[in-house]
């Protein structure tokens, strides 16, 4: 009786080994230097790449390409005079506050579509169509109803936005396993439980995926305000900084805004978003060699 | 009802150390179930006139081909379907249930997913700290404690999968097909930690596969379902000693037994 026990127990413990035999996770600076070195390249190469079409008078006359040299100068002027901190920070925090609307809205309407069936049937395809349609459309009636202010920034960002975060966690909450709840009923998890044990963290990967979107969404419909909606009262942002270079037909300038948009509207993603969501990815065994 | 059954029938030993409050009132009890699906000519019957006693701590094995209607019983006994007519009567609790899949949810590490039913039955954290090691332990698994579900292999899924179904400690483990998925050598160790867990717990076990000899090597009792729609056939009382192991002549010649009358029913529907 002992024997066979402590024979299978043996057999139990040798498979359970095999199984989890494989490598250790290299640390976090091995796992960024190949695509670190892979971007500082590709960002120097495009910069290499400016600097020959200078050096060989692609574009005549010269002014209509400034030398990356003359941005950066720009850059330095901007910085000391304070404008392109004043003008990111503006633009971080109106993207900020119309982000966190457009997160509420969106999700509480993401939320209605899916249990409210009449509403699905309804506006389920417009919420598809929505997410296609070019945020700009909205800042004339923005303008009309709330004049030159960050009212009307907000309200085009939510509308650029909102359409990400309510499909994604539509699609987040279709794609649940039904098994799962089958599951979390069984062991008794009702109502409220059963929302906060199995269906809202069975949704975090989806509903995090329409959040990273939605951030992109919100980054460039709030260009789309700035660039348009300019006016003394609303201050320096990013977009207002790019028309301002493009009044006064200064293209270092309008580099420099544009490049400050990306590396902004990146960083957030690399800093914020990508994090989130492969964290959840990898915890759920989602990525692979993780 | 026609069928009453003893307690310790014939190859039942009596768990040892395990409460029997009331030992004449059965488990389960299901008094001529039927289940209807649909309505007027579209309606489908998934069990007809069933009619079953389980005893306390029990482990019965419920065999059929593919329609027989196995999983809706099971999920009526779990109370996640209603009946068409008839009476089901679970003691001790509502019952756990396990999947072919082990159904852990892939978000928690593995202490979570066996913490969890203990979590939604309230049961304080100390206490819920010390059960999860234990539960853990029975099934050879307490060096997993941390790890994520993806991180291991199918059969330690369903060994947290018993853990976890443990720790809603109801006197009744359903179980669907739980091991159809697994490797022979797996699912041959995984009949040695369920036997052994029951015969600890003495929790009364129902267990549904169509695989015979699983059926006769784990059973203290067979059902034989037969299909379309789905009646109760036959039944054998296994009265081969435990421990027990595939290789044994006994377990052998009643799978060939009832191995015959499962193709018999399968044929009668051939000739329909």
């Amino acid at each position: 009786m002992a024997a066979p026990d402590r024979d299978a127990v043996t057999l139990e413990a040798g498979l359970d080994a095999l199984e989890l035999a494989h490598a250790r996770r290299p640390p976090w600076w091995r796992r960024q230097l190949v695509p670190l070195t892979a971007r500082l390249v590709a960002v120097g190469a495009v910069i290499l790449a400016w600097q020959l079409a200078v050096a060989l008078h692609v574009m005549k006359p010269a002014y209509l390409l400034p030398s990356p040299g003359e941005v950066f100068a720009v850059l330095v002027d901007q910085a000391q005079a304070g404008h392109l901190q004043e003008a990111i920070f503006n633009s971080l925090r109106r993207g900020a506050v119309g982000y966190a609307f457009a997160l509420v809205f969106g999700t509480v309407f993401g939320i209605l579509v899916s249990r409210v069936r009449l509403l699905r049937i309804g506006v389920g395809s417009l919420l598809s169509g929505l997410q296609s349609l070019p945020s700009v459309a909205w800042v004339p009636i923005g303008i009309i109803w709330f004049g030159l202010s960050d009212a009307t920034i907000y309200f085009v960002v939510v509308m650029g936005a909102f359409p990400s975060i309510a499909n994604g966690i539509l699609a987040a909450l279709d794609n649940i396993q039904p098994l799962l709840i089958r599951v979390g009923r069984s062991m008794g998890a009702r109502g409220v439980g059963l929302y906060r044990h199995v269906i809202i963290p069975a949704a975090m990967p989806g509903y995090v995926a329409g959040l990273k979107q939605a951030w992109s969404f919100s980054w460039r419909s709030l260009m789309a305000a700035e660039l348009i909606a300019h006016s003394q009262a609303l201050g320096l942002g990013l977009g207002q900084m790019l028309d301002n270079g493009r009044a006064l037909s200064d293209l270092a300038l309008v580099l420099l805004a544009i490049f400050a948009i990306l590396v902004v509207g990146v960083a957030i993603d690399e800093l914020i978003f990508s994090p989130l969501e492969t964290g959840i990815r990898r915890r759920r065994g989602l990525v692979e060699g993780a | 009802m026609s069928r009453i059954l003893a307690l310790t029938g014939p190859g039942q030993p009596a768990p040892e150390g395990a409460p029997q409050p009331e030992p004449r009132r059965p488990a389960i009890a299901l008094d001529d179930v039927t289940k209807v699906y649909g309505h007027g000519d579209d309606a489908l019957v998934a069990l007809e006139h069933i009619t079953l006693e389980v005893p306390r701590g029990q482990f019965l094995s419920i065999l059929g081909s593919s329609g027989c209607g196995k999983s809706t019983l099971l999920s009526i006994i779990a109370g996640l379907e209603d009946v068409s007519a008839g009476r089901v009567v679970v003691d001790g609790g509502r019952p756990s249930l396990m999947f072919q899949e082990a159904a852990l949810l892939p978000w928690l590490t593995v202490g979570r997913n066996v913490e969890l039913p203990l979590r939604l039955r309230g049961v304080a954290r100390a206490e819920r700290e010390w059960e999860v090691e234990r539960l853990l332990r029975m099934v050879h698994l307490e060096n997993f404690h941390r790890k994520r579900p993806h991180e291991l292999s199918g059969g330690m899924r369903q060994r947290v999968a018993i853990a976890r179904a443990l720790a809603q400690s109801s006197e009744v483990l359903l179980m669907d097909e739980p091991f159809g998925a697994l490797d022979a050598i797996t699912r041959d160790i995984l009949h040695e930690d369920l036997t052994r867990i029951w015969e600890e717990t003495g929790s009364t076990i129902v267990f549904v596969t169509h695989n015979v000899r699983e059926a006769v090597r784990l059973g203290d009792r067979v059902v034989l379902l037969k299909p379309r729609p789905g009646r109760m056939a036959r039944q054998w009382w296994i009265d081969v000693p435990r421990p027990r192991r595939y290789e044994m002549p006994e377990v052998g010649a009643l799978a060939d037994e009832i191995t015959e009358h499962l193709r018999e029913e399968i044929r009668s529907h051939g000739r329909t």
